[in-house]
């Protein structure tokens, strides 16, 4: 055991840091949080450029083939410099890797590089109206006519749509065979007749994901990832992708929040013991969240597959967000309602307040990890 | 970074596992033929090698005085405890004792009463002044990452317990851990100690290579594991019914045993206002 970076690492993170220093736009520097698309496109564009967007990618798909240790350095010192991540984390963390495990290689030719340098923007259809947390009753059809597939229906929660050229779509194949079967995986172009994205105002009054309408969308027949009717199988790798990953990036976004918490309480004295103690406590779970993902990427070093420990984290670091930034408000006591230019550092802790909420119900809700933790890492007996 | 045990390390925590499986309190006359005893002192290990050990000592409830013996780490071959908060682990089963002020003392004294019977807690007579090695910073280091160890071991196997119960167990027809009021209370409890777990090692870790961070990690780490080893218990007391509230079953003395490892050396909110305090500081 040595958590300490080997000369390797500590050179690999010096030239992260020097990156960013370098080419991280003013920009993007002195946002507050939010998501500013188009600032950040030249960024992602240059993180391509310059290696860092596909660091765990093979070589000849156009990544890094850099040991997973290198993605956690790079996340950490995104985080450490309030860098805004690629535009292309759907492209990078959940339609790269499906795509690299099922894909064509026309598919992979087409795709894959065009991601990293963010030409490419991805979003993903998998929820629907009456299938959220149970995807396998999406209901938008998906019509095998030959040379192509018509698609029917429509999406929720698709981050990115507005600014989407492809969406990694999951919909009813074979609608007569029965659940886990019936379902088909296809990349649909987002500039295609019948395609219409709507936006969502969220509960932060910015819209940051949308619905997608489809009407008779023509998708041609080389689209197709996997079977037909074998949409499940694909999806579930998306998915394993999307949780798994997924823990460095939010250890590291916690880390940045967790700082700032700290400045917050020095900046407003606090004395008060209660705060202090629950001040201490979200650096320890912190802590706790850090050194837990470092023991998982021993795991995912092993098998470059992610294992299902992704789940806890994303489960332990929503929960902790969202205890974090109500503690936040609670120090800024009454000044808490001001916002957006009146309120402490132009509305932060109240934006982040807000979107926390969304952290327990986006990329799985705690109910459904829980679930998954019970199920595949404690072997409980399934439910359903 | 390399967040793992060597395969050495995981060997020695197999062969432990089997031994205590078989013998969970062994004497420490026993330990010393295993070259357990003196293993801080030996050299030839680190404090993560001893951090195995812990932690397979807290999984079977061990009743003995190794782990304190280990982190007094005092030379000779008298068996050692150390004074913790005013009281004495195992005051008739050592021969000395170490006090916070690096006193070293002959094991006298009044035997007291506790919830955790096994604890052998007593009351020090003062005697003896002579100077023990080292320095209390260091001990209470190596004691509070210790502590955690022990803590994980326990949270570990009482989430083990309840997860085997819950599988088994049916009522209304179904297996109960099928039911997510009791399956998510106990990925709560499990989630929890494996969090702890990572606590635990880096604090183990910080001591073996005397990290910078080292005061910060053994007061996280023992807060955390502790708390998590006491909500693991109850978890697995509520998961198991009403057996789980009987003499008879185990659970009580695992419970009484995290009960005591909360407290030891301070409650966790004395830990959190020493982080607090350093993390405002800088």
């Amino acid at each position: 055991m040595d958590l300490r970076d080997t000369d390797e690492e500590a050179a690999f993170r010096q030239e992260v840091r020097e990156f960013i220093a370098a080419n991280l736009p003013d920009a993007s520097r002195t946002r507050s949080g939010r998501r500013f698309e188009e600032t950040d496109r030249d960024w992602s564009r240059k993180l391509g450029e310059a290696g860092y967007a596909g660091l765990t990618w093979p070589r000849e798909y156009g990544g890094s083939g850099a040991p997973y240790s290198h993605q956690a350095i790079f996340l950490e010192e995104l985080a450490r410099a309030e860098a805004p991540s690629h535009l292309g984390v759907i492209g990078i963390g959940m339609a790269g890797p499906t795509i690299i495990a099922w894909g064509t290689p026309e598919q992979k030719e087409r795709y894959l590089a065009r991601i990293l340098i963010a030409e490419e923007i991805w979003c993903q259809g998998f929820s629907e109206p009456d299938a959220g947390s149970d995807l396998a009753a999406a209901r938008t059809r998906i019509e095998d006519r030959g040379d192509h597939f018509l698609v029917n229906g429509q999406k929720v929660w698709s981050s990115f749509a507005h600014i989407a050229d492809f969406c990694i779509l999951v919909g009813l194949g074979l609608p007569d065979e029965p659940r886990y079967r019936n379902l088909t995986y296809v990349i649909v172009d987002m500039h295609a007749p019948g395609v219409e994205v709507r936006p969502l105002v969220q509960i932060t009054g910015q819209p940051e994901f949308n619905e997608i309408f489809l009407t008779d969308v023509q998708v041609p027949r080389e689209n197709l990832l996997g079977e037909v009717g074998g949409g499940w199988q694909v999806a579930m790798t998306t998915l394993l992708h999307e949780r798994g990953t997924l823990g460095f990036a939010l250890a590291a976004t916690l880390a940045v929040a967790v700082r700032k918490l700290i400045t917050l309480a020095q900046d407003r004295n606090v004395t008060d013991p209660i705060l202090l103690d629950r001040i201490a406590r979200e650096w320890i779970e912190l802590q706790a969240l850090k050194y837990t993902n470092y023991r998982s990427l021993t795991t995912l070093t092993k098998t470059g597959i992610p294992g299902p420990e992704g789940s806890a984290s994303k489960l332990v670091w929503s929960e902790n967000n969202q205890r974090l930034t109500k503690l936040a408000l609670e120090i800024l006591g009454s000044h808490a309602q001001l916002t957006n230019g009146g309120g402490y550092a132009d509305g932060y802790w109240q934006y982040q307040q807000l979107r926390s909420r969304g952290n327990t119900i986006e990329a799985g809700t705690s109910e459904i990890l829980r679930n998954i933790v019970a199920e595949r890492v404690l072997g409980l007996p399934r439910g359903r | 970074m390399y967040f793992s045990f060597t395969p050495e390390q995981d060997d020695l925590r197999s062969e432990a596992r089997a031994f205590l499986e078989a013998s969970p309190s062994p004497s420490m006359e026993r330990l010393a033929e295993l070259e357990w005893v003196g293993i801080l002192r030996s050299g030839e290990y680190t404090f993560l090698d001893a951090a195995v050990l812990f932690e397979e000592l807290g999984r079977v409830l061990y009743e003995g005085p190794f782990v304190l013996n280990e982190v007094a780490a005092q030379p000779g071959d008298e068996t050692w405890s150390i004074e913790i908060d005013g009281f004495v682990p195992h005051l008739d089963e050592v021969a000395r004792v170490l006090t916070p002020d690096m006193k070293s003392g002959e094991a006298r004294g009044e035997p007291v009463a506790t919830v955790d019977e096994t604890l052998g807690l007593g009351l020090l007579s003062p005697n003896g002044t002579d100077a023990a090695e080292g320095t209390w910073p260091e001990v209470r280091r190596r004691l509070l990452a210790a502590l955690a160890i022990e803590a994980v071991g326990i949270g570990s196997k009482v989430t083990e317990m309840a997860t085997a119960y819950v599988s088994e167990r049916e009522q209304f027809g179904k297996k109960i851990g099928t039911y997510q009021a009791i399956s998510h209370a106990i990925v709560d409890a499990y989630v929890a100690v494996e969090l702890a777990r990572s606590l635990a090692y880096w604090a183990a870790w910080c001591v073996a290579v005397d990290d910078e961070q080292v005061d910060l990690a053994v007061a996280a780490a023992k807060s955390q594991a502790a708390e998590a080893a006491v909500l693991a218990c109850e978890t697995s007391i509520q998961a198991h019914g009403g057996i789980g509230f009987t003499w008879e079953h185990p659970l009580h003395r695992y419970y009484k045993r995290a009960l005591w490892l909360e407290g030891a050396l301070g409650y966790g909110r004395e830990h959190r206002a020493e982080i607090a305090a350093s993390l405002l500081a800088s």
